[in-house]
């Protein structure tokens, strides 16, 4: 018997489902994760600058001193926040906590507004040190 | 009403045999990363506008070193947890695959580059 073609639940939320907070901090999760991974190599990349030659460490000072690099340093920064505080919201929901439809739209809110106050304190604290640098 | 196999909770197994192991690598190494995130953006911020040698003398600090070591470690792990997950949920046939292993492979790379970098900072004769 020849299957048909189904939609997929990921490909449904727009066109079927109305974007929910819940559904939408979901995705966030996983594209914010994605990001980091991403990140995480260009961290290890950025190592490997700091032990290897001085052009290798100028290379990459230079680049993350440049706007287009302190466009990803806050794109890392607000990625690794959000993932950071939703993260602890579902190591609480495995621990069986949380689980209730109010509490879940709570701690949703909870986590966009500690995302958003916690990376611009970081970007203050940065950009007052660093300045251009 | 269980349906599961009895000898299947007697072996403790799931049917792809590592489900819980990789559920419980992915929840650990969360916990680690939380732990170390705070001290990791406060040394992270504090390397701004540093030259080289001041950054490898910050890394080569033992208690640094050891944590920056343990961040990295969980970071890669967890990292490589989770996009395998994301490619089995979204992507398949040969690609799936391709990229599975593509995946393991750069992440394990990464992890020996960063190891091996922190490793000649911190043993390297300051």
């Amino acid at each position: 018997m020849p299957t048909r073609e189904r939609p997929l639940s990921p490909f449904m939320i727009g066109q079927v489902y109305k974007p929910q907070i819940t559904s939408v901090l979901s995705i966030l999760h996983r594209a914010t994760g994605v990001a980091l991974a991403v990140g995480a190599l260009g961290f290890a990349a950025w190592l490997l600058a700091v032990a290897g030659t001085a052009d290798a460490f100028e290379c990459f000072r230079w680049f993350l001193a440049s706007w287009l690099g302190k466009a990803a340093l806050f794109a890392f920064t607000a990625c690794l926040m959000y993932h950071l505080f939703n993260g602890l919201r579902h190591l609480a929901w495995d621990a069986g906590w949380g689980f209730e439809i109010p509490t879940v739209y709570k701690s949703g809110y909870a986590v966009v507004i500690l995302t958003i106050l916690v990376t611009a304190a970081i970007w203050v604290c940065a950009l007052g040190l660093g300045g251009a640098a | 009403m269980n349906l599961r196999d009895p000898l299947a909770t007697a072996r403790g197994l799931g049917s792809a045999k590592d489900g819980v192991q990789h559920w419980w690598m992915q929840r650990l190494t969360a916990i680690v990363l939380a732990l170390l995130s705070p001290w990791f953006i406060y040394f992270a911020v504090a390397q701004i506008g540093a030259d080289q040698f001041q950054v490898r003398n910050a890394i080569a600090e033992p208690l640094n070193a050891t944590l920056l070591l343990g961040f990295v470690i969980a970071m890669m792990w967890h990292a490589r947890l989770g996009l395998q997950v994301v490619v089995e949920d979204y992507i398949h046939g040969w690609l799936e695959i391709a990229l599975q292993i593509a995946i393991k492979l750069v992440y394990a790379f990464a992890t020996i580059a960063a190891v091996i970098a922190i490793g000649r900072i911190a043993f390297a004769a300051q």
